[in-house]
């Protein structure tokens, strides 16, 4: 990928987006996009804002500056509407609907939709991780971290988004199921051509499955570029890849 | 005094009446539970609504000598009207308030406020004098071990069976119900799905009113009435659904059910709480159930792994 502006919008486009809890400021004036099926991944350490960018583009943090989602405006949009408009959003620790079994989180995934390939699209992602086929009575509560990572990404594709923000999947799974949760992602970027805004602390991984990059310190974007341009990046080395 | 000679002919006269009252807190425990599961927090309200429904379907009936509205049309009626009030009223002073899971002590506020302000309303419409409202149910009884067992005390136990199939029914298999369950489990992950989460509460609220309709013309049954005839039921509610758990339907129906038979049973047995002590048991059994099991007998207690 190269950084320059394509000739279409990209669908996701953020400009100055800026964000306080009370009197304390925590975004100071982002701007990033996401291009149609494009990986981004956006770097940074905890409390650098990485969360609060993401809450602000679903609706569950209010925010200032622009953000257009394929052309509509989303920033200050309800949670529920923002969803509606194609953005599905996977919070940090995962979001399980903890009391409700497997297939029922599903179905609440799918609760905007009116088709009838509900059940169809529910079979596939049973087929991408068999684990939840096999759990899908079982309350969502009582799985372990890595299933219910599996079950909120499923959950987020049941709605059929065209950008769905990731917040930290990896946290708290072991590394072998990280691994396995960011080849799933790649894989459903490669083939639904599903745009994917990840925020992550581990950059390793995150860099390897990345289209482009952005590093967020105290609020800040510092850095950018390709996947393949920060991994070269002396300072991202230092402080995320462990070199 | 019955200690002498067991007399098994008043022993089920006190079991049948006390399915009877347990059929009434059992209703309004289920409406208790709605509005907790969805919303997190206790409507103080819903004894009082059920009381001012009552009067409406009397209203309708055409009042004390009846003359109107068939009584069964009315209590339908009544109850998409409680619907839609509920709903409007949630969204008039509840829904302002946010979130309820943020917010939980102004929300049980308001709905004291609720309950107060219920408790007025049939002075100001119409009187707050005895009043008599056409039953629901015949006179007659079926005979069950040469006790009587009336149709009116019968017809209870019919109706929450019936309502407690019909919420099943609703939670398990509509999209409001699936809706409700997401919002009480995790009303932000339920939003970030697509579920308009305000939406989905006033829905609740004017579920569990509607639901309590029913409790409120069963209460009244052939007795005369006032605007008081709610005060002592809800609070042997409350303490059904303690008993029962605040999250399970089914605990609701249960807890219900067993209060009913305590509190028709015991003060006849147990000198120390006739009379003036008639609330003592479901007191005590709130307190026995807090410190024993606070879930309640089929309440879960949040199990989440990370």
């Amino acid at each position: 990928m190269n950084d320059s502006p394509t000739t279409e919008a990209p669908l996701l486009k953020v400009e100055n987006l800026t964000a306080a809890y009370g009197p304390v400021q925590v975004l100071f004036g982002l701007d990033l996009q996401v291009g149609d099926g494009e990986f981004v991944v956006m770097l940074g350490a905890n409390g650098a804002g990485k969360t609060t960018t993401l809450r602000a583009l679903s609706g569950l943090v209010s925010a200032t500056g622009a953000a257009r989602f394929d052309g509509t405006s989303i920033l200050g949009t309800r949670a529920d509407k923002v969803a509606k408009a194609g953005i599905a959003h996977v919070p940090q620790g995962r979001g399980t609907l903890s009391e409700l079994t497997v297939e029922e989180n599903l179905a609440v995934g799918a609760y905007l939709r009116r088709d009838d390939e509900v059940d169809a699209d529910r079979d596939r992602w049973f087929d991408t991780f068999p684990r939840l086929a096999e759990r899908r009575h079982q309350t969502a509560g009582s799985m372990s971290g890595g299933e219910q990572q599996m079950l909120a990404i499923a959950r987020a594709m049941m709605g059929r988004p065209r950008l769905i923000l990731l917040d930290e999947p990896s946290l708290g799974l072991a590394p072998l199921i990280t691994r396995e949760v960011f080849e799933k992602l790649s894989e459903i970027n490669a083939s639904a051509g599903l745009a994917v805004l990840l925020v992550e602390q581990n950059a390793n991984l995150a860099l390897e499955v990345a289209d482009r990059a952005y590093v967020l310190e105290a609020g800040r974007i510092t850095d950018e570029g390709s996947a393949a341009h920060l991994k070269a990046n002396e300072s991202v080395q230092r402080a995320y890849l462990g070199v | 005094m019955h200690l002498l000679a067991f007399d098994t002919e008043f022993f089920l006269q006190r079991i049948f009446a006390g399915f009877e009252s347990g059929a009434v807190y059992a209703m309004l425990g289920l409406g208790l539970v709605i509005i907790y599961r969805s919303s997190g927090l206790l409507n103080f309200a819903q004894g009082e609504m059920a009381m001012f429904s009552t009067y409406l379907v009397w209203a309708l009936v055409g009042g004390d000598g009846g003359g109107g509205m068939n009584v069964w049309l009315a209590l339908v009626l009544v109850m998409i009207i409680s619907f839609a009030g509920a709903a409007v009223i949630q969204a008039a002073v509840i829904r302002p308030l946010g979130d309820p899971h943020l917010n939980p002590l102004a929300v049980v506020i308001v709905t004291i406020g609720l309950y107060l302000t219920m408790h007025e309303l049939p002075a100001l419409f119409w009187d707050s004098a005895n009043h008599q409202l056409t039953p629901l149910f015949g006179t007659g009884s079926i005979d069950i071990a040469g006790t009587a067992f009336t149709y009116r005390a019968l017809g209870a136990v019919v109706l929450l069976l019936v309502e407690a199939a019909a919420f099943w029914a609703i939670l398990r298999y509509t999209k409001l119900g699936l809706a409700l369950r997401a919002v009480s489990t995790n009303s932000e992950s339920a939003s970030l799905s697509g579920v308009a989460v305000q939406r989905t509460l006033m829905l609740g609220w004017g579920l569990a009113v509607a639901i309590g309709v029913v409790a409120g013309v069963t209460t009244v049954g052939t007795q005369v009435f006032d605007p008081n005839f709610m005060l002592v039921v809800i609070i042997y509610a409350f303490a059904g659904v303690t008993l029962g758990g605040f999250d399970s339907p089914l605990g609701a129906v249960v807890g219900g059910l067993t209060v009913g038979l305590i509190t028709e049973t015991l003060p006849f047995y147990v000198d120390a709480i006739g009379g003036e002590f008639q609330l003592m048991p479901a007191f005590v059994l709130i307190l026995v159930v807090l410190l024993v099991r606070p879930q309640g007998l089929f309440g879960r207690r949040e199990v989440n792994r990370v």
